[in-house]
């Protein structure tokens, strides 16, 4: 049977099981958009501007697991979809885009709305496809959703210029693809993994720092036997919260930058150090060389080759599909003669519970002047009973979010921790909303960030989506001003929120709920009542301690021991 | 170190500019590149000359090889191979030079591929080092213009690299 481009492309989207495109039409996607007029398999999601339609698809993509999926046209449609992509590149989101492009008759001829799509977008996806023969779309549909889900996952861009759209062909959906030059590793080498499993269990000290890779290749129920069985620590990165436990005693809280003193230190003294799908990230180790240390040896599982002795050189490094290494690793330490031994352990254990002790995340909890931004957290944490998607921004807050929200799940806590792109707390809590329709989904966010994608409170109205925005509103860019006051002698320089909204007129002229709440009593009545309103979008404006900094920190260029613990350390 | 890296890749449009971005966006050095489809029409065959320390060798090579239109990537140094060159080299050969010139030309085995009374164009094939020799013999304010091809390189003997 002869179909147009856009039925075939809608036809694809519906074979692939994709149940939200998340788009904005325009000129060169005018036939597709007919299309999905015409048909109700796939229902298309309207955001207000093509960014949020990008962070949409991916806040469905990380909590769901499945590929998320958006539409947007030529032109200003596809720059103003750049940032959502290499937001999801940089996090390893897999995510399939759908691009306009001008008719192939035009391209190249500075037509109106032309962009070089392909040559815009190449370094932040993991591939891009411009169809010139529509002939070609279906098969590279099917490639296109291959490659954003396998291996290490990333967004693929499939750019359709309107007159393939137009034009008719054969349609036949392939029922596998196969590639020869893209032919993921999937099981790690077993030698390999028995000389991993050997190291860890002659570690006198040893650390298990887990990263977004074990949330992204669904293994935190694996890591989380491993880590168990053997009694270590385990720490995890900002993208691996909710990959081991948070609650568990095991669990010595997140590392890096604003981890705690525990993980960090532990991070800096162990003697074998288990690092999985994660990748020794500048904000996790700080400066490489401070890192090194010469009696300590690594093992690294990750699923892509080139993470793996890039910043940090190490010992065992394991290539492999993360459940498949952690389930091999399993049955080998199942097998193996030798345990862990007991009072290298249990010394190590008292080492970390000496550092534990020094409470590096407490804060001024008796405060009844002023909000102090963790506690809202925490009583989010406690009102929520810790079952919620948090969604946040990009600064103070989302530290604060990782540090005081226990995430004892994965694919809980949704942030943009590569490209750390402020503008994601909003349209990623929706598209968590589409997929969990019934479940508290919370954007935690300050009153810089959420206006970088606030229209989507237009959206949140269309669709009814009951989003609570938490707003830690300190009237400044916090985290500019923490540097600022840290690094640069109190000049902030440009880092002060002037003529800010009312942000409950601003919800309310959009439709929704809002509560401005300025007193520490006032915070966990209005949570509850947020959540109370089941149906509806509730935007509760905080407002915060002007001065409050996020501690512990490793100021940059130093090594994880160098750690700030509190205002008194400066 | 100075390595030469043999690609195969799939000959598609946007292949080369994302091995040439690659190299950009992660600030690799390229020394020269050459390319161009192999007896197998839909596979190109690409020379990279390049250098770095074993680190970033190794990154460029895993870099490569998470291109998705990049087939193989095999790093020559790491086995005997063979490269060569072409230039093409447009000098001024008046009067006395005229002779001296190409006696010069004959020999690093060069030839010469278009004449005129006050010009020779010479044709030369070699590794990078034969013709920098070349170039430093003749004087070089008789070099009016080269054009280099960069290397294209092979491995030695049986050993074939292919899909």
């Amino acid at each position: 049977m002869q179909l147009s481009g856009a039925e075939i492309t809608l036809r694809c989207l519906a074979e692939e099981g994709v149940e939200f495109l998340f788009g904005y039409p325009g000129g060169a996607v005018l036939y597709i958009y007919d299309e999905i007029f015409k048909q109700d398999k796939v229902k298309h999601i309207l955001v207000r501007h093509e960014q949020a339609a990008i962070h949409a698809a991916d806040g469905y993509a990380r909590s769901s697991g499945r590929p998320g999926v958006a539409i947007v046209t030529s032109g200003p449609g596809v720059t103003n979809a750049v940032t959502g992509i290499a937001t999801a590149f940089l996090d390893s989101i897999p995510m399939v885009i759908i691009s306009g492009q001008v008719p192939t008759r035009a391209i190249g001829l500075d037509a109106f709305q032309e962009v070089d799509t392909v040559g815009i977008t190449r370094p932040c996806v993991k591939h891009n496809f411009l169809v010139k023969d529509v002939n070609d779309l279906a098969s590279t549909i099917k490639k296109a959703f291959y490659v954003a889900t396998s291996g290490r996952p990333g967004p693929v861009l499939v750019d359709i210029p309107k007159d393939v759209s137009q034009h008719l062909a054969e349609y036949s959906y392939p029922s596998s693809v196969s590639m020869r030059s893209y032919n993921p590793v999937i099981k790690g080498h077993a030698g390999q993994i028995k000389k991993a499993v050997q190291m860890l269990l002659e570690a006198k000290r040893p650390m298990i720092y887990a990263g977004g890779g074990v949330i992204l290749g669904d293994a935190s129920q694996l890591l989380t036997q491993i880590v168990r069985e053997l009694g270590y620590p385990c720490t995890n990165t900002l993208m691996g919260l909710g990959a081991y436990p948070a609650t568990d005693k095991q669990f010595v809280g997140m590392l890096g930058m604003h981890g705690t003193y525990e993980a960090n230190l532990a991070m800096q003294n162990c003697d074998v150090l288990l690092a999985i799908g994660a990748r020794f990230d500048d904000r996790v180790i700080g400066n490489p060389e401070h890192f090194y240390q010469p009696g300590r040896r690594i093992i690294h599982v990750d699923i892509d080759p080139s993470s793996i002795s890039k910043r940090v050189k190490v010992d065992v490094p394991i290539v492999g599909n993360l459940a498949d290494v952690a389930d091999e690793m399993l049955k080998q330490l199942h097998a193996s003669d030798a345990k862990p031994d007991p009072q290298a352990l249990a010394a190590w254990w008292k080492q970390i519970e000496e550092w534990r002790g020094r409470d590096c995340l407490r804060f001024d909890r008796s405060n009844t002047e002023i909000i102090k931004p963790q506690a809202v957290v925490e009583k989010l944490y406690e009102v929520t009973n810790g079952d919620a998607y948090i969604t946040s921004d990009v600064g103070q807050h989302q530290m604060w979010a990782a540090q005081y929200y226990k995430f004892d799940k994965p694919r809980r806590w949704i942030n943009s921790g590569g490209l750390g792109t402020m503008g994601f707390g909003l349209p990623s809590a929706m598209g968590v909303q589409f997929a969990f329709p019934n479940d508290m989904v919370a954007c935690i966010t300050g009153e810089a960030s959420i206006q970088m994608c606030i229209q989507e409170l237009s959206t949140c109205k269309q669709y009814h989506l009951p989003i609570k925005i938490v707003n830690l509103n300190n009237r400044y860019l916090g985290m500019v001003r923490q540097w600022q006051e840290l690094q640069h002698g109190n000049r902030y320089s440009e880092s002060y929120m002037e003529a800010l909204p009312d942000f409950v007129k601003l919800a309310e002229s959009y439709g929704h709920v809002g509560f401005k709440i300025e007193s520490p009593a006032d915070v966990e009545g209005a949570l509850r009542e947020a959540f109370a309103l089941k149906d509806r979008t509730v935007f509760l404006d905080f407002q915060t301690d002007q001065t409050e900094n996020v501690f512990p920190m490793v100021p940059g260029g130093k090594g994880l021991s160098e750690m700030i613990l509190g205002s008194e350390d400066l | 170190m100075r390595h030469i890296l043999s690609l195969l890749l799939e000959n598609e449009a946007g292949a080369l500019s994302r091995v040439a971005g690659l190299f950009s966006a992660r600030g690799y050095n390229i020394e020269s590149l050459t390319v161009a489809p192999t007896e197998d029409p839909t596979l190109s065959r690409m020379t990279i000359v390049t250098s770095g320390s074993e680190d970033v060798i190794e990154q460029i090579t895993k870099q490569l090889n998470k291109l998705i239109e990049v087939v193989k990537v095999f790093d020559l140094n790491e086995g005997r191979h063979i490269e060569r060159e072409l230039m093409l080299v447009k000098i001024r050969a008046e009067g006395k030079d005229r002779e001296e010139i190409k006696r010069t030309a004959d020999i690093f085995r060069g030839r010469v591929i278009d004449v005129t009374d006050r010009i020779y164009t010479i044709e030369l094939t070699g590794t990078r080092d034969k013709l920098d020799a070349f170039l430093e013999a003749i004087d070089s304010a008789h070099i009016l213009e080269t054009v280099r091809t960069g290397a294209s390189g092979i491995g030695r003997g049986e050993w074939i690299l292919r899909v």
